[in-house]
């Protein structure tokens, strides 16, 4: 319970439309008192940050409301080491992770639902936007989008495993958002009418350049030099930046190159430093590779698959045909050039509204 | 709601040391100061006379308690109220300071603030059993020592402080000596004079009074200044008008606390203590947090190797089963505990272990549940979350 509509509304169906046995948990993953005073991080933390007072102070009171044992899990450690840390990594070497894709596989559904489990119940139910239901056909648990498609929040859970699904509830699945605002006020919940979150939760102010410089700060680790030359795509040199940690690809805004057309961010060399830009022609790309993959449909990719994928979490998913390469790597060739396939970020394939599966774009 | 009350009729609770339910006689005594006898003790009238003599008489017993003169006890607003008074009221900038890495929050969060303001603060580390060194406290002075503060019993580990030797060496050196007995009230006998002290802390709701009340033994003729000002109350040492339930309340828990001295509760409160903790010792990877020191009677803490501490607290909770470990953050989750850092544990160790603290009114039957409980919730963890 993160004190949001979603899961509040969540433990309310489940305990009282459903009847069900119901423990209320919420992770603490980070203090956000922690890098207070270091620059750009505000001394008190807003409400819909990650574990902030406020936020704790709500799903309390709706278990209250609802009847149920409510505790504060706290997963800090593992938050830093499988999420902070490797977030502020993936930046220093030039690409731009998904915190939220980290936190589903590492903590959400891995130590929470051990958490879970080890503590007597069946399952853990969130309220994350996505069915998960069995297809007895092909032995297998599916992954699939829900009803509420702009709340769609499959390309962030698409490294659950089989035995994940079997043990996860998300009942918000076929429900859309203002029916599940209603469901909230339905049940009384004082929270029904709460703005959703939107930014990473563990960043204040959605400043994740100052973040990285507070957090290596507070580790006592220098800010790595990774300034370096700004070029064309045919190799000019037309400048230089402050850091590699400040691009990503596609990125428009904040290049300081004057030019007469649009020009972006179209490749970051993250052992020479060196950013190019280009216009937008340069910015599309046929293929991607995908590594560390997670399947879900199928057991694993035997040949090439046609799928629809999605490079980001707001990307219309795009048909291309995958085949699996050396290394259980895969290989995506789009039926038209996508723009902006960046390192770091996910790639989820979909066949209709099933996750086929996913990996990490390199 | 139906499910907190009929989870609570069969609980278990072994965490006497967070607090305590107030004893029924502290209740019925505390009764007539609501509402018939409501006289604020500074007024003059016969209804302020009343509340007078009534604060009076409490005085008398927690002066018993601490086996030291009415004159020389100031009721307070608990024990971190009795701690901030006794560090902000002793220390003066350039001052040094010595206290110890194990103590409770109410005298390292004043001493770090007083560290920031030209305070020299010196912290001992424990010995890995829980024990300061009286020698190392001796080795820390230096002719600026103004004040030592060391708690008389650890409130995780319950092991007991040689706060007597501290005394003598306080008073050889020539500085003040102030111990947080909060966790040593009701335990163990409060002697002022035989301990040495010259400022001591108590709290009502640790040993069966109200919470929100407190005592402080002040030596006569030590400097300290008040640190709530606003009126001429206890002596001037704590302005606000006087709690007169609450300090009838925490006077009545001394009495009581006073007599359980003596009537053999200590004696049974062991032999519970040490059948839990060899029930717990005979679980795979279990360990005494302690083991060895001299420990306050109810107290136990122990390691359980490759558990996460804090869902077996969620998961002992669940089956009926109040315990604790860690220090509570603000959100409500628990962090590993300083005090067992500080004797050595590493993250991990220190996250793996649980503080059992019976109530005097234990059981032997609240023992063999418990020893149930966890024992199967421990390899329940083990098997599904490994930490």
């Amino acid at each position: 319970m993160s004190g949001g509509v979603d899961s509040s509304t969540v433990a309310a169906i489940l305990a009282r439309d459903r009847g069900d046995t119901v423990i209320g948990l919420t992770l603490q993953l980070w203090n956000q008192n922690r890098l207070a005073g270091h620059p750009g991080i505000p001394d008190t933390p807003k409400a819909g940050r990650c574990c902030s007072l406020d936020d704790v102070y709500d799903a309390r009171r709706v278990a209250v409301q609802l009847g149920i044992p409510y505790y504060v899990v706290n997963q800090e450690d593992r938050f830093e080491q499988d999420v902070v840390r490797p977030f502020v990594e993936e930046y220093l070497a030039g690409r731009t992770p998904i915190p939220c894709s980290l936190c589903n596989n590492h903590l959400k559904f891995d130590q929470l639902l051990k958490t879970a489990r080890s503590i007597g119940a069946d399952s853990i139910a969130t309220g994350h936007y996505a069915v998960n239901e069995f297809d007895p056909v092909r032995g297998r648990w599916l992954l699939k989008r829900p009803a509420d498609l702009a709340k769609d929040q499959t390309y962030f859970l698409f490294g659950l495993t089989q035995d994940q699904l079997a043990h996860t509830l998300f009942p918000l699945g076929h429900m859309t958002k203002p029916e599940v605002r209603e469901a909230a006020r339905r049940h009384g919940l004082r929270l029904a009418e709460k703005p959703d979150s939107q930014e990473i939760c563990f960043i204040p102010n959605g400043d994740y350049k100052q973040f990285i410089a507070a957090y290596l700060t507070e580790q006592g680790r220098p800010i790595p030099d990774t300034a370096g030359e700004m070029v064309s795509a045919d190799g000019k040199v037309l400048s230089h930046h402050d850091g590699i940690e400040n691009f990503t690809i596609g990125q428009r805004k904040g290049l300081g190159v004057p030019s007469p057309s649009p020009l972006y961010v179209i490749h970051i060399d993250p052992a020479s430093h060196r950013v190019t830009v280009g216009d937008d022609a340069d910015l599309t790309t046929r293929t991607l590779r995908a590594r560390q993959l997670n399947w879900i449909s199928v057991p694993s990719l035997a040949g090439p698959m046609r799928v629809r994928a999605k490079i980001r979490h707001r990307h219309e998913p795009a048909w291309a045909t995958i085949e699996p390469v050396e290394d259980n790597k895969v290989l995506a060739t789009f039926d038209e050039p996508q723009r902006a396939v960046t390192p770091g970020q996910s790639v989820v394939f979909y066949d209709g509204d099933e996750v086929v599966g996913g990996g990490w774009i390199y | 709601m139906a499910m907190g009350e009929t989870k609570l009729t069969a609980h278990i609770y072994m965490d006497a040391n967070a607090t305590t339910p107030l004893a029924p006689e502290v209740f019925q005594a505390m009764r007539p100061y609501w509402i018939d006898q409501f006289g604020n003790p500074s007024s003059i009238h016969m209804q302020g006379q009343q509340a007078h003599s009534a604060i009076d008489q409490a005085r008398e017993s927690v002066a018993a308690l601490f086996a030291c003169g009415e004159a020389d006890v100031i009721f307070t607003g608990g024990g971190t109220e009795g701690d901030n008074s006794a560090i902000f009221g002793m220390m003066r900038t350039g001052d040094h300071l010595i206290t110890t890495s194990i103590e409770h929050r109410a005298v390292l969060q004043p001493a770090e603030r007083l560290a920031a303001r030209g305070v020299d603060v010196t912290y001992i580390d424990p010995q890995p059993k829980g024990a300061i060194s009286a020698e190392a406290v001796r080795a820390a002075i230096t002719p600026r020592t103004r004040l030592i503060s060391v708690m008389l019993a650890n409130n995780e580990t319950g092991v007991l402080q040689p706060v007597e030797e501290i005394g003598r060496i306080a008073a050889e050196a020539g500085a003040y000596f102030h111990t947080d007995a909060v966790q040593g009230a009701g335990k163990v006998h409060l002697d002022v004079n035989r301990i040495g002290c010259h400022l001591l802390t108590v709290s009502g709701h640790k040993f069966h009074g109200p919470k929100g009340a407190g005592a402080m033994y002040v030596r006569p003729g030590t400097p300290i200044e008040p640190f709530i000002l606003g009126g001429s109350h206890e002596r001037r040492l704590r302005a606000g008008t006087v709690n007169v339930p609450a300090v009838v309340g925490l006077a009545k828990a001394a009495e009581l606390a006073l007599a359980s001295l003596t009537d053999g509760t200590e004696q049974r409160l062991v032999r519970l203590r040490n059948r839990l903790e060899s029930g717990l010792l005979a679980i795979d990877g279990a360990a005494v947090n302690g083991a060895g020191a001299p420990r306050t009677a109810n107290t136990t803490n122990i390691r359980f190797d490759e558990v996460d501490g804090g869902a077996l607290m969620i998961a002992l909770d669940l089956k009926g089963l109040a315990v604790s470990g860690g220090s509570a953050c603000h959100s409500g989750a628990v962090e590993p505990s300083h005090v067992l850092s500080a004797m050595g544990l590493d993250k991990h160790a220190a996250n793996s272990s649980i503080r059992f603290s019976l109530l005097r009114t234990a059981t032997d039957e609240d023992v063999d549940r418990a020893l149930d409980i966890i024992s199967e919730a421990v390899k329940k963890l083990r098997s599904l979350a490994p930490a």
